[in-house]
């Protein structure tokens, strides 16, 4: 049993790993860092929108020649940055956060499974996710700079672009690799490698988030796989897929052997990236129902309920895609069914939020840090679900499409919403992962001005976006109506700023709490699944022996029992 | 490896009577099925929207159907030597799973020689997947599919190929030790060989009938 359980070697145990937790935590590391860097695109985008044509301070001298004009930024360099945050923080942050690192750590753990059911698959998965990072970051240095074709890569403008664009496709390639094989190491490992005892129903809530999360990734990725082959085809080998006949560039007709569709890359674009907004959503919304239901210290109200409105959400979100196509010229056939469909979706979105809602009702609420980013969650999200319901009718939406509002929107979802929701899950489970626990003071200092801020930039836009300011533009005073709603940009600019000063507690409470020396208790928020059943942090193998589970995930403040939670490891006296 | 043990490799779970690793491939060919389909979604998509002077049938364009059906025969004979070699693991036999396998092997190389002179020939008469080049003759949305579409496949010809020749060279050594473990891989290649063959079953009428 002892050699069954042998520590591996170096680079077997850091570089080469196996073990799902290693790969959760480079998971983890790797998609913070490019979630900063992304983050660092848009504090440069935000300068030109506040001062537009004003040279940069400090950084505008470093900047290269072809991105900065004696340091002020020029177009071109605007639109790579544009396109390359959207990428980067959607494709390399959010997704390899929510999805890598806190799924690849925490759901094994959770069902009592000594791994992943493939673990070197899982090992792959990571390294096509770092190689698909590397080749959409070196391509800022090409000549004609990075993809600038925005995050969706409309046809037939990607098609004529730069090389940039040619390096964000094959590096999508790589990441819808490592999203498809993590998916199915997923699926795998939920279904057959369940401790004894963990019924579907007894799994906790952030499992079955994962796991809908991870059909999606598995069915709609390969669309834009497909549209990726198809473009990569009209830039490489010239063919027309994408581009329309009596399509002229520069004052030429383009080459097209007549019938290809700029619209077909709209429709294969968002069949994936409508579930990819749900696979963005869902493990947040798991890891906050797991924060809320310990914190309470009551069950989640409405569990079942709450599990079928995620499956019926997962499954719905594959018939919503053209809402994204209102202005498209479509048809008002498609236009109805789609925003039919799109208002059915909301409701499931809503049952979720109000369960979570009605959890807190009657609680003694305890307020950790998790806590605080979880509670924040709950209006940000629904600030977000609501604004997008003018956009899910095709008559708000031809004033509101590609506007500041529909950023404000989704931003509003993803920012304050699932960023909120990776953070109470990296305080909630730091003291498992490191055996340490963060700073309570410093999280609290990182909270109350990030909630801030977040609104401070995000709540302009929707103004900005009903005044009619497009989301692409460089300049937007050059418009009467932008420059009338120029106070807004510069409230979002420095609030944008504001935020990346927040984050410094958070950073330096990062590494300061993984170094100190006093350990957190086994168990510090006495909470009920079976990550907290094992070793902190866990060994290889996790679990000396094979958990059994007896109960549900929720079992807390069960009236007669001794303590006021049971975890779903102990059996309770007969 | 790892030295963890994880269950259910060799044998299979109770709620799902399949092993991980089949479970696996079959979630895989779940998204391949996604993937095919929105490229022969495009097809159909693209085909509407074309003028019928734009969009030559299968002969029309050059496309031999003798060839063309030859070529479905070496797909499906190589299934079946694929289900054979299985079978005569399953019986104890590993001689005849390597005759069989090895037949599976040859006949997928067939496919892809013979794909190889429809390009050749393709090439020779000027038809490329391209337009706006100099010396393309005939430029179409087909040909460009037509390529895409038979390239796509045969990469996915070609690495079951290099898997299936690992098994047979290197991956056969667990024989000895675990039949079972490695029966069962033999299993999920041929799942995975069938789907490919299945893919063509599908494209050759799309493109050479249609």
């Amino acid at each position: 049993m002892s050699e069954a359980h042998a520590e591996p070697g170096f680079w077997r145990k850091y570089v080469f790993a196996t073990d799902h937790k290693t790969i959760g935590i480079q998971y983890g590391l790797t998609a913070l860092t490019f979630l900063f860097f992304g983050f660092s695109l848009m504090m440069l985008m935000r300068w030109q929108l506040a001062y537009p044509g004003e040279a940069i301070p400090i950084l505008g001298g470093l900047l290269r020649d072809s991105w900065v004009d004696q340091g002020a930024m020029l177009p071109d360099f605007y639109n790579q940055l544009g396109a390359m945050h959207g990428t980067i923080m959607v494709f390399m942050g959010i997704v390899p956060l929510a999805v890598g690192a806190f799924g690849n750590y925490v759901v094994p753990l959770q069902i009592g499974a000594p791994d992943m059911a493939f673990p070197r698959l899982n090992m792959m998965s990571y390294q096509a996710f770092f190689i698909g990072g590397l080749v959409m970051l070196s391509s800022f240095f090409l000549p004609g700079g990075a993809a600038s074709s925005g995050w969706t890569s409309y046809a037939p403008l990607a098609v004529i672009a730069t090389t940039g664009q040619t390096f964000w496709l094959v590096g999508m390639v790589f990441l819808i690799a490592s999203s498809l094989l993590g998916a199915i190491n997923f699926i795998v490992t939920i279904i057959h490698l369940r401790a004894e005892g963990m019924s579907f129903f007894r799994l906790p809530f952030f499992v079955w988030s994962q796991l809908v999360t991870a059909f999606l990734l598995l069915l709609a990725f390969p669309a834009l796989n497909a549209a990726a082959v198809l473009q990569l085809m009209d830039r490489l080998a010239g063919t027309s897929f994408f581009l329309p006949s009596g399509l002229v560039v520069g004052g030429e007709q383009a080459a097209a052997a007549g019938g290809g569709s700029p619209l077909l890359w709209q429709h294969l674009f968002w069949f994936l990236a409508h579930p990819e907004v749900y696979v963005l959503i869902l493990p947040g919304m798991g890891i906050v129902a797991e924060v809320i239901a310990n914190n309470t210290r009551k069950p989640l109200w409405g569990y079942r309920t709450m599990v079928y409105s995620l499956l019926f959400l997962g499954f719905l979100s594959f018939g919503v895609w053209a809402h994204h196509m209102y202005l498209t010229g479509m048809g008002t056939t498609m236009s109805t069914f789609f925003q039919t469909t799109t208002m059915i979706i909301s409701i499931p979105s809503v049952i979720i939020l109000t369960c979570l809602l009605i959890s807190l009702w009657g609680a003694s609420i305890r307020f950790p840090v998790p806590m605080l980013f979880a509670l924040a969650f709950l209006p940000m999200f629904g600030i977000g679900g609501l604004t997008g319901l003018p956009l899910g009718l095709a008559l708000p939406d031809l004033h509101l499409h590609d506007t500041y509002y529909v950023i404000g929107h989704f931003h509003y979802i993803v920012a304050p919403g699932t960023i909120f929701a990776m953070f109470a899950g990296i305080y909630h489970w730091f003291p498992k992962i490191t055996g340490r626990s963060m700073n309570a003071t410093l999280g609290r200092i990182h909270f109350w001005p990030s909630l801030l801020f977040m609104n401070g930039i995000f709540m302009p836009m929707m103004f900005e976006g009903m005044a009619g300011v497009s989301r692409r533009l460089f300049d937007p005073t050059t418009y009467a109506h932008g420059e009338a709603v120029h106070g807004l940009t510069m409230l979002s600019s420095w609030s944008a700023w504001g935020l990346a000063l927040a984050q410094i507690p958070f950073i330096i409470n990062f590494f300061w709490s993984m170094r100190k020396k006093e350990k957190a208790e086994e168990n510090p928020w006495q909470a009920t699944t079976l990550e907290w059943a094992t070793a902190t942090p866990p060994p290889h193998g996790n679990f000396a022996e094979p958990p059994v589970v007896y109960c549900g995930p929720y079992e807390y403040s069960v009236p007669g029992a001794e303590r006021d939670f049971c975890p779903q490891y102990v059996k309770q006296g007969v | 490896m790892s030295s963890v043990v994880i269950p259910y490799r060799v044998k299979p779970h109770p709620l799902t009577g399949v092993t991980s690793g089949k479970l696996g491939i079959w979630l895989f060919l779940a998204s391949e099925v996604m993937l095919f389909g929105a490229l022969f979604s495009s097809y159909v998509l693209l085909r509407v929207g074309s003028l019928p002077e734009h969009w030559p049938s299968g002969v029309e364009a050059g496309l031999s159907v003798p060839i063309g059906t030859f070529n479905t025969l070496v797909l499906i004979a190589s299934s079946v030597t694929m289900v054979m070699s299985w079978a005569s693991l399953k019986m104890g036999n590993l001689g005849a799973f390597k005759r069989y396998f090895g037949g599976t092997i040859g006949l997928g190389l067939v496919f892809l020689v013979v794909k190889g002179f429809e390009y050749g020939a393709k090439f020779s008469h000027g038809i490329f997947p391209a337009v706006g080049w100099p010396e393309v003759s005939d430029p179409s949305t087909f040909n460009a599919l037509y390529f895409t579409l038979t390239g796509l496949h045969g990469v996915h010809v070609l690495l079951g190929i290099l898997v299936n020749l690992w098994l047979l060279l290197f991956g056969v050594a667990i024989w000895k030790t675990e039949p079972e473990w490695f029966t069962g891989r033999i299993e999920i290649a041929g799942l995975y060989w069938h789907f490919v063959d299945l893919v063509w079953i599908f494209l050759f009428p799309t493109l050479y009938l249609l």
